[in-house]
């Protein structure tokens, strides 16, 4: 017993606690109203409350609403009724919300998230910056890679640059969306009658079906899914493409994206935080080892394996950022991009090198991956993403 | 005894061994009328949940496959439109006026109802299964929010139906895409996973009695295995049961025996080429050898 949280004697009674156990959870990014306190109360009423084992799951079954949530969501249970004894003072609504505003960004909410989103460490991250970078970028940029290699991602992406890149990002999915609306239109005008408003009108004209009205399938949304390269050579871009990932994911319901150096990290989650200062907290605390070695070929492979079964398809887009510098062997890229194409999505390769007059993608793993993608274009700043608009509509 | 685990009985009785938190996200959802929301990977058995609840609570399963371009003509209600031509035609001819045909044609008679009208007119409230809702767009999602939380269907041309009996409603989704907040807050949830060793053993058990239980062991130690093998398609339950059914048939009592026999049977739990051949005889051999 001595492991349950003690509340302070002058606390309310259980409802109160309730609430501020469904603050607790707000705090640490569960998206919870009040109906679902509500919710929970009425849940409890229906199971044995004094039973740590039926509360808990009683309590899971309604505050949380997704697998990443279910997975923290003892934890968190644990951390609030089953402090070891500890009192726990603050259980009403107000003072949380007052604590809220002080933690907003910072590690309270933040440190166990980074713990669920987990063991970011690889073996060889970090500590070879320095070669990869200056291999990786030439001279133009190499004194600026050493200010920006210590540098996290708060400094490296502005809010300012989010929103731009956003409205950047909505406009280049819109554009790949109604260039396919408009090829479906032509391929299959009016595919279908419409049937409802042929006996409409048919009625005025004694049930003979003088007009033929019909129906061609709605526009349908591409998915957008971004794979961001934040291995050293890439680190000057970071900026950029990072605002441009957090924006596209911002701003598309469905857009999906992952960073990766040594190591793959889906960041969508972390992204959608309502708050974009937060996200980008989140952001630094998962992508642990940013500016590390790049394996680009293993990554993407990875990718293929495991979430592209699940979330890519015939209508995804798959946007790869990066320069192409690779320390895998150029036949694990051409494997892996093939296994990637065979979901069926379209692949766009997005190289910041390829900007520069005279490149020719000539890095053996850059060369490897050029048969099996539908679009390879240069890109370095927001502009430059922006001029690709007209590219992206002929995909 | 309390309530909710009389309800995890009541499913095992009918075959269906759930986890804890699965049982329990199941009992509140029908002690407070509120739609469960199922996630996990394909195979774990989420469509089965409903099937069993309906058995459970002897009512009928109402289902509504969810796919992509889903609408309302399919998932509500459609007129009868052959019918109505019909009747519009023979109207004309017997001399009936318009207002009169029209308030005929535009009548229950010619209603062809769709899962979700069906399953709020039923008489006993009917277990409705909304299966594989990510595939269906947000739009149809949108829609099926306001259904969920009225339980009212409108026609334009008949009104307002609203339920005789509020449907226990589950719904599944295997993550091919993100569902909407909206969605996720009117629902519970319960995230399902592969079952554990003993789980899927009583599962096992409870399906085909007539293994063997050192062949049980064999066969759900060499499934959980093989689900921690890089493959394209993970077997779920329902293939660790033809895979078992194959084997009795067969008449094999130990999977260590006859490789080619177990190679043969492996059609039941490989599902793609890329699969069959990552899964080598030697390495069936190396996982049924680690299973026993």
């Amino acid at each position: 017993m001595s492991r349950i949280t003690r509340f302070a004697a002058r606390d309310p009674g259980p409802a109160a606690r309730l609430a501020g156990f469904m603050a607790h959870l707000r705090d640490n990014g569960l998206r919870l109203g009040v109906s679902e306190t509500e919710t929970a109360m009425r849940a409890l009423v229906e199971v044995t409350a004094a039973d740590p084992r039926e509360a808990r799951l009683a309590l899971k079954a309604v505050c949380t609403g997704s697998a990443d949530e279910a997975a923290r969501f003892d934890d968190l249970f644990d951390a609030y009724w089953r402090s070891d004894g500890r009192v726990r003072r603050k259980v009403v609504r107000e003072e949380a919300a007052k604590e809220r505003q002080h933690t907003r960004s910072s590690q309270a909410a933040d440190g166990l998230r980074s713990e669920s989103a987990g063991s970011a460490h690889g073996p060889d991250d970090g500590r070879e910056d320095g070669e990869t970078a200056a291999e990786g970028t030439g001279r133009l940029i190499a004194s600026r890679v050493q200010n920006l290699m210590r540098q996290d991602l708060r400094e490296l992406v502005a809010p300012e640059d989010v929103a731009a890149a956003e409205r950047l990002a909505r406009r280049l999915a819109a554009a790949i969306r109604d260039r396919r609306s408009r090829r479906r239109r032509a391929a299959r005008a009016g595919e279908a009658i419409d049937f409802r408003r042929v006996v409409r009108r048919s009625l005025s004209t004694g049930g003979e079906p003088l007009h033929l009205p019909r129906r061609r399938r709605p526009d349908r949304s591409v998915r957008l899914t971004v794979l961001c390269d934040v291995s050293g050579s890439m680190t000057a871009y970071a900026r950029v493409f990072l605002a441009f990932v957090a924006g596209l994911i911002r701003g598309e319901k469905t857009a999906d994206a992952y960073l990766f150096h040594t190591r793959l990290v889906r960041i969508t989650e972390a992204l959608r935080d309502d708050d974009p200062l937060r996200a980008l907290n989140r952001l630094t605390l998962i992508s642990d080892g940013f500016g590390g070695g790049s394996k680009i070929a293993a990554n993407l492979d990875r990718f293929a394996r495991s979430y592209a079964r699940r979330l890519v398809n015939a209508r995804s887009v798959v946007i790869v950022m990066s320069d192409g510098y690779d320390t895998d062997p150029p036949e694990a890229m051409t494997a892996a991009l093939r296994r990637l194409k065979r979901r069926g999505c379209r692949i766009v390769w997005l190289n910041p090198l390829a900007g520069w007059r005279g490149y020719a993608p000539v890095a053996r793993g850059m060369a490897a991956a050029m048969p099996s993608l539908d679009l390879f274009a240069p890109a370095n700043t927001l502009a430059a993403l922006a001029a690709l608009e007209p590219e992206f509509s002929r995909l | 005894m309390t309530d909710w685990e009389s309800l995890k009985d009541a499913l095992a009785a009918e075959g269906y061994i759930a986890p804890a938190d699965l049982t329990m996200a199941l009992f509140i959802a029908l002690k407070l009328s509120r739609p469960l929301l199922l996630e996990g990977a394909a195979g774990v058995g989420k469509t089965e949940v409903a099937r069993t609840l309906a058995a459970v609570e002897k009512t009928r399963l109402i289902r509504l496959q969810c796919y992509e371009g889903l609408d309302a003509a399919h998932a509500i209600y459609e007129w009868n439109y052959q019918r109505q031509l019909l009747a519009i035609r023979a109207a004309a001819e017997g001399g009936e006026t318009g207002r009169s045909v029209e308030r005929r044609i535009f009548s229950e008679e010619f209603l062809l109802q769709r899962p979700l009208l069906q399953a709020i007119r039923q008489e006993t409230p009917p277990v409705l299964l909304i299966d594989e809702i990510d595939r269906a767009d947000e739009e149809f999602e949108a829609y099926l929010l306001e259904v969920l939380s009225d339980f009212q269907i409108t026609v334009p041309e008949l009104g307002t139906i609203t339920a005789t009996s509020i449907p226990r409603v589950i719904l599944t989704s295997n993550g091919t895409r993100e569902l909407s907040d909206a969605l996720r807050r009117r629902c519970l949830y319960a995230h399902v996973d592969f079952p554990s060793r003993e789980s899927e053993l009583r599962i096992l058990a409870a399906r085909c009695p007539a293994v063997e239980p050192a062949l049980a062991g064999q066969i759900v130690g060499f499934v959980q295995a093989l689900r921690k093998e890089e493959l394209e398609k993970t077997p779920g339950i329902a293939e660790m049961l033809d895979f078992a059914a194959a084997l009795v048939g067969l008449g094999v009592n130990d999977l260590a025996a006859d490789p080619r026999v177990l190679q043969a049977t492996l059609v039941t739990l490989l599902k793609t080429e890329a699969d069959r051949a990552a899964v080598s005889s030697e390495v069936a051999q190396r996982l049924a050898g680690r299973a026993a």
